[in-house]
């Protein structure tokens, strides 16, 4: 009750704001209705099916996760690259910076991970005189702003234009732009400089392939391709339950994920990123690494009941119909990053 | 002979709604139901459960399957009830075998009210006169668990005088759940803010819904606000034969 009672002051403020909850309902509410438009049975009329053979090949995976992530880092280090094992956000921090030591790496970009939030890896990087940058758009922004995700799929969806109107001339030094489109231009222009100084880039993952040692990641706006092929090093910082067996089984996470998560059939780039830039290729790093994070995962595994917790493909579905959700205001008033089945709502 | 029915008068409706369980029994008699009321029942255990008090709440959940064992049906006014009874009762014997048989024996023959008239009965018409404009409200576990959705939309539809409106955000919670009301009362506040604002649009004279629990929580705040907004649980406009619908 301690932890409940103060939350209830910082609930007030939001509560109250009529026009950030007419922002988070317009948006959610645009997410849910593109949702059932894409998963309509004249549309897609196998829609529960594969959701039963997701469900299916997730249980698989993460009942026999031993085994998938052994194969998975034997098929990363056949291709040049390196797995590294690490138990909480320390341990990920620790190879970060030495990584970045050895380097003499200053700029890191980062492509949108959920996972980095959850060890609040950009803190400890500044800490250490790193200078991470955050290139999704919508986490751009929130960083700009010194916030939190408000939403896993669309960062900050709880915002409006003319706050990003605000945000842009305050620390950017620019002519305010209320114009979307064009604001987008001025992120653009910014980052692309960025993504040219950056000596590593950072990315998440949406699933790591055991079968080929690949790394998926699905994404709109192209920063995540750049981020993990410009710079010349590539760390991916993933969950240990994002593995899926084969590559094969992608085609069904990737039919629902896309429609789940924006409504969208498939996003605009789906990239399958397979180890270190070899012999006569013109792209990609010259050192990649996956780095696979524990971070209380395995306790979540012992327990029969809360494992399929981690069978969830983080659309953030559930927390565009969430009520409860859809009242908050962002996401560090409730303690965790991460809402919804993997996480604390 | 009339078939039998045992109805369970839920907590909330035993104290505080009483005309809305009179009104089921009086429904079920009308359709043709002998409606027998055992004295010794008291709660599902719904609260413990979710509160998280699995010993607490198999005492009471106990005492409800042995209280109602032998019983033909079991008919419910409330939708987050007779999910507790036939979904969750179970859950809480996974490692009981015998009580475990008990809960699943039972579970066949517990009926949320609306879904026993439409789907036992088989009856839409209950021969109810109401004068005026409602509209439904989907509580979450009638919805969710239950998947009751369009039964209490066709058995409204035959009353005469009521014309239905749906409302913008039917499916959406009211913001009760139980204790959550009582933990983040501003947070629940402001959802049945954002349910009531839907209401309104429509211009219904009265929030009709299967469960009394999300009718209080929209009741506080229609009468704080001073609104011109009945709140009626479904068996109550179906009992109404005219006479009270005058108001």
């Amino acid at each position: 009750m301690k932890e409940i009672s103060a939350i209830q002051p910082q609930l007030q403020p939001a509560l109250g704001d009529q026009k950030l909850q007419l922002a988070i309902y317009t948006a959610t509410g645009r997410l849910v209705d593109k949702r059932k438009s894409t998963v309509a049975s004249d549309v897609l009329p196998d829609y529960q099916e594969l959701r039963q053979q997701a469900n299916a090949i997730k249980r698989h995976a993460i009942d026999h996760l031993d085994h998938y992530l052994e194969e998975f880092e034997r098929n990363v280090e056949a291709r040049g690259g390196k797995v590294i094992w690490c138990r909480d956000g320390k341990d990920v921090v620790d190879f970060v910076l030495s990584l970045a030591k050895r380097r003499q790496s200053k700029v890191i970009v980062k492509s949108k991970s959920m996972t980095t939030e959850e060890i609040h890896l950009n803190d400890h990087l500044e800490e250490h005189g790193l200078e991470p940058v955050e290139t999704d758009l919508g986490e751009y922004i929130l960083q700009l702003a010194h916030e939190k995700p408000y939403h896993i799929v669309a960062p900050a969806l709880h915002m409006t234009r003319y706050q990003v109107a605000d945000l842009f001339e305050g620390k950017l030094n620019l002519p305010r732009e209320e114009v979307p489109e064009k604001q987008t231009q001025i992120a653009r222009t910014v980052l692309r400089q960025k993504f040219l100084e950056a000596d590593i880039g950072i990315s998440g993952a949406n699933f790591l392939l055991a079968d080929s040692g690949s790394v998926v990641i699905v994404e709109n706006e192209g920063n995540a391709r750049l981020s993990t092929t410009a710079p010349k090093v590539h760390i991916t910082v993933a969950g240990m339950e994002k593995i899926i067996p084969r590559a094969q089984d992608l085609a069904t996470f990737l039919k629902l994920l896309g429609r789940s998560g924006t409504g969208q059939p498939l996003t605009v780039y789906t990239s399958i990123l397979s180890g270190p830039r070899r012999g006569t290729e013109i792209d990609g790093p010259e050192e990649f690494y996956v780095v696979i994070l524990d971070n209380g995962r395995t306790k979540v595994l012992e327990d029969a009941d809360k494992r399929q917790a981690l069978f969830c493909i983080r659309c953030g579905a559930c927390l565009n119909i969430c009520p409860v959700y859809r009242k908050h205001r962002r996401a560090h008033i409730i303690r965790g990053c991460i809402r919804g089945p993997s996480g604390r709502s | 002979m009339a078939k039998r029915v045992s109805i369970f008068v839920t907590c909330l409706i035993d104290q505080l709604f009483p005309k809305a369980g009179m009104a089921m029994a009086e429904v079920l008699e009308r359709v043709g139901y002998e409606v027998e009321f055992r004295e010794e029942q008291t709660c599902c255990g719904q609260p413990a459960f979710n509160s998280g008090f699995r010993d607490e709440a198999r005492t009471v959940a106990g005492h409800f399957l042995r209280v109602f064992e032998d019983a033909e049906y079991v008919v419910i006014p409330s939708g987050s009830c007779t999910s507790m009874c036939s979904h969750h009762i179970a859950e809480l014997y996974r490692d009981d075998p015998p009580m475990l048989a008990k809960a699943h024996a039972l579970e066949p023959r517990i009926w949320e009210f609306s879904r026993f008239l439409t789907e036992v009965a088989k009856v839409e018409d209950v021969g109810a006169v109401w004068k005026g404009k409602v509209t439904y409200h989907d509580s979450c576990h009638a919805l969710r668990e239950l998947g009751v959705k369009d039964g209490p939309r066709r058995l409204l539809s035959h009353v005469r005088g009521l014309e239905l409106v749906e409302m913008d955000k039917a499916e959406e919670c009211c913001g009760f759940g139980g204790t959550f009301s009582v933990k983040f009362a501003e947070l629940s506040g402001a959802m049945a803010r954002t349910k009531i604002a839907s209401i309104q649009r429509t211009g219904a004279d009265a929030v009709v819904s299967v469960d009394s629990s999300c009718l209080m929580q929209l009741e506080g705040t229609i009468r704080r606000d001073g609104l011109p907004i009945r709140v009626l649980h479904l068996a109550e406009v179906l009992a109404s034969t005219g006479a009270e619908a005058a108001q």
